[in-house]
């Protein structure tokens, strides 16, 4: 038994701790395109300093927070009310309501995003459907902008909004909601004082679920979004591949991952102030 | 549960590469072939593995950044590979990534072109370690009736199609896409400007990159394969790539429910030749199945069939006299010597170079 609990242990060291050690190290090293790998250790921290000072960088981590913190919030306000429709929905239906919030991951994730771009090109089944039915004249362009990665990002992480919102609300009391209505207090205000206040671990890790990994997301703006605002996980991509600057790839991978801990500390603190 | 591959992934990726042990269990009857995408006729690739009885893997990439990147991580566990000539495989090849071809085991080695052969020798002495697979140009793709309809005299077979900030606004809401490749587009720049496309000077490389900044704001998209598709559905107007790229996308345009008219002009100023080689890295798992397979790449009728399917030029001299008339004879394939005089190619340059050239691509095509 003690040997199955230190499974995960040994899972995080060697999947975690040592992949991070490597790049933490490899942040510290220099370019050099005259080797394979195309790196020369060394300990510099001119890697960080390119970071701070390029302003490509600190704009695509704006970009990146801005563009996720807007794609969680509209992704709330989409999951909530369907988590909250398939918690009161008869028990027996739950499981089919459930199964349909999943469905989706049965079809690969590439293909369900190559997919919008052919829903949202200028040429494509969106912009031709609006311009049989007469609401436009001439195609507007949504692929390649940055409505079309809003989309792309809320699309593929409702469910992980859905699903944790719609296991707290599940588990509520409905004798509360009887007790508040017979006490005179209308729907809206039972929800707002009962049910809402009650949900918020579920809206706390949906939101986490959905922010976290939209910060580094590299397919949905690699493929539909365009030149305006390049996101982190696409400019370390870049780095890494493109420019073969391993090196400064890890530093902003380092950063990257320094920048999503701080969420995921309040998140921690906040469970363990519930607890007690 | 999906997770998002960058959090995900990376460490794993790391992990693998850095105890060197990414490359799958590849057995002895199979041989694992990383070509660029649409590069090779597919029917002659499923006869090769029936005749053979090899079981072929093959993958593709769409840009030799990436390729670079497997091959310098090391036991990328590709067999063959096709990087382009210059600046990839001279500085891969500088890098010890290849190893030297056994021609005894090349029968078709003879029908190779030799002015080609002579050009890639002086990158690579004596043609030791690679023989070239196809070669074209860098120009310039368009949406026939699109670009009529906002500019008539548009100046279709010059740069400025694409460099010149007031040709290019005219095309924007129909769309322009360009190549995400610092060594195909900042050359380019530099030749529009009247520079040396090789030029290595800082202040006229940053020249070069400030005229991709001026026209950055009319170009939706900087992507290597996407445009192929892009043209061909109708949903970009103008595209800076690879001619076999345009090629297809013709093709494909022509056979789409909503025809597409497109075409590929080789700019009068000059285009950039180059020459993808086929080559066996150095720790290749099965270098005997890889020069089967190379020895197969470099049959007559193969080399036509992939050109017929690609309209790239191949190297390969038997395979000229074997293509239809509309390839050989077609001047922007097998362009004539007065139009070949003006292509250039480049030099890859040192390390701080190098580096110094990517630096200021990503920071003219993200406008920072």
């Amino acid at each position: 038994m003690r040997r199955v609990l230190a499974l995960p242990g040994l899972w995080l060291a060697l999947f975690l701790a040592v992949p991070f050690g490597i790049v933490l190290a490899m942040s510290f090293a220099t370019a050099d395109a005259d080797r394979a790998p195309p790196v020369a250790f060394s300990l510099t921290l001119k890697n960080y300093a390119l970071l701070f000072s390029d302003p490509l960088y600190l704009a695509a981590w704006i970009a990146s927070l801005r563009i996720a913190a807007t794609s969680t919030l509209v992704a709330l306000l989409l999951g909530y009310p369907m988590a909250l429709a398939i918690a009161r929905a008869p028990r027996r239906r739950q499981p089919l309501l459930l199964a349909l919030v999943i469905l989706p991951f049965w079809t690969s994730f590439l293909i369900r995003v190559y997919a919008w771009m052919g829903l949202l090109a200028d040429n494509g089944i969106l912009n031709n459907l609006l311009k049989t039915l007469g609401l436009a004249s001439a195609p507007g362009t949504i692929l390649g902008t940055e409505w079309a990665v809003h989309l792309g990002i809320v699309y593929a992480y409702l469910p992980f909004m859905v699903l944790p919102i719609y296991a707290v609300l599940e588990r509520q009391d409905r004798a509360l909601l009887e007790a508040a209505a017979d006490l005179g207090a209308a729907p809206w205000a039972a929800f707002v004082t009962i049910t809402l206040p009650l949900s918020q671990p579920g809206i706390v890790a949906g939101c986490l679920l959905v922010f976290i990994p939209s910060v580094g997301e590299f397919v949905i703006p690699d493929l539909l979004g365009g030149t305006g605002t390049p996101m982190i996980g696409k400019v370390l991509w870049d780095e890494f591949f493109l420019n073969a600057d391993w090196p400064l790839a890890s530093a902003v991978a380092v950063c990257l991952l320094a920048l999503l801990a701080v969420p995921i500390a309040l998140f921690q603190r906040h469970h363990a102030e519930r607890l007690r | 549960m999906r997770f998002d591959p960058e959090t995900v992934m990376r460490p794993v990726l790391l992990a693998a590469l850095a105890c060197l042990a990414a490359a799958p269990a590849f057995g002895q009857g199979q041989v694992n072939v990383y070509n660029w995408s649409d590069y090779i006729d597919e029917n002659k690739l499923k006869e090769f593995a029936r005749t053979s009885g090899l079981k072929v893997n093959y993958t593709t990439y769409d840009s030799n950044e990436i390729l670079d990147a497997k091959l310098r991580t090391g036991k990328s566990g590709y067999d063959l590979v096709v990087p382009t000539a210059s600046p990839f495989f001279v500085r891969q090849l500088a890098a010890g990534l290849f190893r030297p071809l056994d021609r005894s085991k090349l029968a078709n080695y003879r029908h190779l072109d030799p002015e080609v052969m002579a050009a890639l020798a002086k990158l690579d002495p004596a043609n030791a370690h690679g023989v070239p697979w196809m070669w074209g140009t860098t120009g310039i793709g368009y949406n026939v009736e699109a670009i009529r309809k906002r500019m008539p005299d548009a100046p279709l077979d010059s740069l400025r199609m694409v460099f010149d900030p007031a040709v290019v606004a005219k095309f924007r809401d129909c769309g322009v896409m360009m190549l995400d490749s610092a060594t195909d587009v900042l050359p380019a720049a530099l030749r529009y400007l009247g520079l040396d496309p090789d030029s290595k000077k800082p202040d006229e490389l940053k020249r070069a990159a400030d005229v991709i900044g001026a026209v950055r704001p009319f170009v939706r998209k900087f992507h290597s394969s996407e445009y192929i598709n892009a043209l061909a559905g109708g949903n970009i107007c103008l595209a800076f790539g690879f001619s076999g790229d345009i090629f297809q996308a013709r093709d494909r345009g022509e056979k789409a429910k909503d025809k597409q008219t497109i075409a590929y002009a080789i700019p009068k100023e000059g285009a950039l030749m180059w020459i993808d080689v086929a080559t066996i890295p150095k720790d290749a798992p099965n270098p005997d199945a890889a020069h089967r397979f190379l020895d197969f790449m470099l049959d007559p009728a193969v080399a036509a069939a992939s050109s017929a399917l690609t309209g790239y030029a191949n190297a390969n001299r038997a395979a000229t006299a074997l293509l239809d008339k509309e390839i050989s004879g077609n001047p922007l394939i097998y362009p004539p010597a007065e139009v070949r005089a003006r292509f250039y190619s480049i030099t890859p340059g040192t390390a701080e170079q190098i580096r110094e050239r990517t630096r200021l691509w990503t920071t003219a095509k993200t406008g920072r």
